[in-house]
């Protein structure tokens, strides 16, 4: 599904990915860990089409496709999903105003009809339950004034809502108790089919617990320093990140 | 040198012709207007306050007053700046009030309103102390001009202890049969102790014509009284609007005035208030949205004079193409206003390379235990809420629209009065998306 070939990236001249090789399969769940300052949001931003990132070399390929060729919004119509480590807040723009763009956007590339407000509220309830949100939220401004637990709920929401084939979750767990975690967590598991995959970003082992990864990748000085198991990430928790660095440099 | 132009020679002799025709009750203060405009003539942009708004192409102008010509107005045309039909309404076609296309017959208790003529007549004495009080005739050229035409306009009374939740809307309305005139109606607002109520000061033009108002609003707030005072300037695109609102409060009371401007081609809007008893506060919001070459001026000034006082604004602007938006908010804290708190904002979002924004916070403060602040931003749209959008498959023309309207919507959702907040953000949403 994804496949990342000696990505080089940089912003405002200052290289920050210097050789990023890593392989996705659909119905995979990779993590890729590594201390601050490593890459790993830098990472998930360019698969993004985040402007602010260029690509110096290398590529990304998606479905076959060049990803560094599409802009944000036909790499997210084409199913590439980024749930933020800080959900912007944009007022009077309600959620389920917001989300129904978004959702007719994706089908509109599909060459589907549109849907009315009606119907997508039949739709978006069900998704509701998942991440144990109140309906009233939907009426809410997007993001604005919510929690940060609420936030990251409202992440997977829209990931629930727009049915990725990739997903991946930057940081999705900082910032959030044990309960708002597990609940976004409950939200990640329910999602996965055998045909999407999963990039969860994190720096703690944490989440891990909860979302079990096929793999785990620690990013270190913008390269892979290491893959392995799912059990890297228990050591990594046990021994932190000093002892890979000490041995890469 | 002197730093105002003369008063301009064609204005002069209207307002002579004005004072030698008024009416016994208006007579001194029609006179005093005309002498005081004769001294202050309109500002030059030497006047600090006048500095980045040049009235002088105004100044050049020979506009005559407006004749209040309402032949060929109908509801369905006033319709789309109602709000509510059942709301009671005042109209103003041509600087005059428009009987036939008014509603206030059937008022809520405990408030009156009444065309500034007929309220001279039944109220007599009552009015005549109130005019000039908070807005002196020789404020500045503007409010000279405006008292020495005194007689339209419209008072606002709200009994004391009465809570009227149905807004009250005084509607001036210019076509085309008043291109070329001007007009400088009066609006008294007068909320006794306890009361609660909200008037909208409407301003619309149904033309594309030149011609130009200059209303001033004087406001009472006593003792726990509250008032929200929205200024819905849609004035046609030629217009000049220079208005003057002069707020007083009383203790524990509290003024709310929303400001949304989108007309005229000079546009000048000043709202001073002076917190005058303990415990009282303001919030002056406001949202101004400019294109082609409109250039829109606000101007706030809020005078703490007594302890516990809280003031706060949010003013947004949004402008596009050429356009010039001017803020400055002046707050005034004097030595015995211990315990203030006051708060400003003001955010200008630029949809071009070539409008402009000149903004201004301006603090004085002479009291020592006092908390205030201010900020302003000026900047493009957030790349960063641009991608979250992006990112969600939403394209980056819808993307833009949308955080443009949101900018804006930051202040609406301030509006306490649903129906006006939803048909504004209808508006500004419509403005920016072309859709609902």
């Amino acid at each position: 599904m994804l496949e990342i070939r000696d990505l080089h990236a940089s912003v405002d001249g200052t290289p920050i990915l210097k050789g990023i090789t890593l392989t996705v399969n659909a119905g995979e769940v990779h993590a890729v860990m590594g201390p601050n300052g490593s890459g790993k949001s830098t990472l998930a931003q360019v698969l993004a089409g985040h402007p602010a990132y260029e690509i110096t070399g290398g590529e990304m390929l998606y479905n076959g496709e060049n990803l560094a060729e599409m802009d944000a919004e036909v790499r997210a119509q084409q199913g590439v999903f980024l749930a933020f480590q800080y959900p912007v807040e944009i007022p009077g723009v309600s959620n389920a105003y917001f989300l129904r763009a978004a959702y007719n956007a994706k089908r509109k590339a599909q060459g589907l009809d549109e849907v009315d407000p009606m119907e997508f509220l039949d739709l978006v309830e069900e998704q509701l339950k998942l991440v144990d949100m109140d309906p009233a939220m939907l009426h809410r401004s997007v993001n604005a004034g919510f929690s940060g637990g609420e936030k990251k709920r409202n992440e997977i929401l829209q990931m629930a809502v727009l049915t990725p084939s990739l997903a991946i979750l930057d940081e999705t767990d900082s910032g959030l108790d044990i309960d708002a975690l597990r609940i976004v967590a409950n939200g990640v598991n329910a999602l996965k089919r055998p045909e999407n995959a999963t990039i969860l970003v994190t720096h703690y082992q944490r989440l891990l617990n909860y979302i079990v990864p096929d793999y785990v990748h620690v990013l270190a000085g913008g390269r892979i320093v290491k893959s392995g198991g799912k059990e890297l990430a228990l050591e990594l928790e046990a021994r932190g990140y000093d002892w890979l660095l000490e041995a890469v440099a | 040198m002197s730093t105002t132009l003369l008063a301009p020679a064609l204005l002069s002799q209207a307002t002579a012709a004005a004072s030698a025709q008024a009416p016994d009750a208006l007579r001194a203060q029609r006179e005093a207007g005309a002498r005081a405009f004769e001294q202050l003539g309109l500002p030059t942009t030497k006047v600090e306050d006048w500095h980045y708004t040049s009235v002088a192409s105004l100044a050049d102008a020979s506009f005559v007053p407006m004749n209040g010509d309402a032949s060929g107005v109908t509801a369905e045309q006033l319709a789309p700046y109602l709000f509510s039909t059942s709301w009671p309404t005042l109209v103003f076609v041509n600087g005059v009030h428009a009987p036939s296309l008014s509603t206030i017959d059937a008022l809520p208790d405990g408030i009156r309103v009444l065309p500034m003529a007929q309220a001279m007549t039944t109220l007599g004495d009552q009015v005549a102390r109130q005019l000039g009080t908070a807005a002196p005739a020789d404020r500045d050229g503007f409010t000279a001009l405006n008292a020495s035409f005194l007689g339209e306009g419209a008072v606002v009374h709200v009994a004391k202890e009465m809570v009227v939740d149905t807004p009250v809307h005084l509607l001036f309305v210019t076509t085309d049969k008043g291109v070329g005139g001007m007009q400088h109606p009066r609006v008294l607002l007068y909320a006794e102790r306890h009361a609660k109520a909200t008037v909208i000061e409407s301003w619309v033009g149904l033309t594309d014509g030149a011609y130009f108002s200059n209303p001033v609003a004087e406001v009472m707030v006593e003792d726990g009284a509250t008032l929200n005072h929205l200024k819905i300037q849609r004035e046609g695109r030629q217009a000049y609007h220079v208005s003057t609102i002069e707020a007083r409060q009383g203790r524990d009371s509290h003024y709310v005035s929303f400001c949304f401007t989108t007309g005229g081609q000079l546009s000048r809007t000043n709202i001073y208030t002076v917190l005058d008893g303990e415990g009282c506060g303001t919030t002056l919001n406001g949202l101004t949205m400019l294109d082609g070459e409109q250039h829109g001026d606000v101007q706030t000034r809020i005078e703490h004079a007594k302890p516990n006082c809280f003031s706060r604004q949010i003013y947004k602007s949004i402008l596009d193409d050429t356009s010039h938006g001017v803020f400055n908010g002046k707050v005034f804290v004097r030595d015995i206003a211990q315990q203030t708190d006051g708060k400003q904002t003001n955010n200008t979002l630029l949809l071009s390379k070539t409008a402009q924004v000149d903004a201004k916070p301006q603090l004085e403060i002479y009291a020592d235990d006092v908390k205030c602040t201010h900020g302003a931003t000026v900047g493009q749209i957030d790349q960063t809420a641009l991608f979250y959008m992006k990112s969600r498959g939403i394209d980056a023309d819808m993307s833009r629209q949308l955080l443009t309207y949101a900018f804006a919507a930051e202040t609406l959702e301030t509006i306490e009065n649903e129906t006006i907040r939803d048909e504004l953000e209808g508006v500004t949403m419509r403005r920016f998306t072309s859709s609902d």
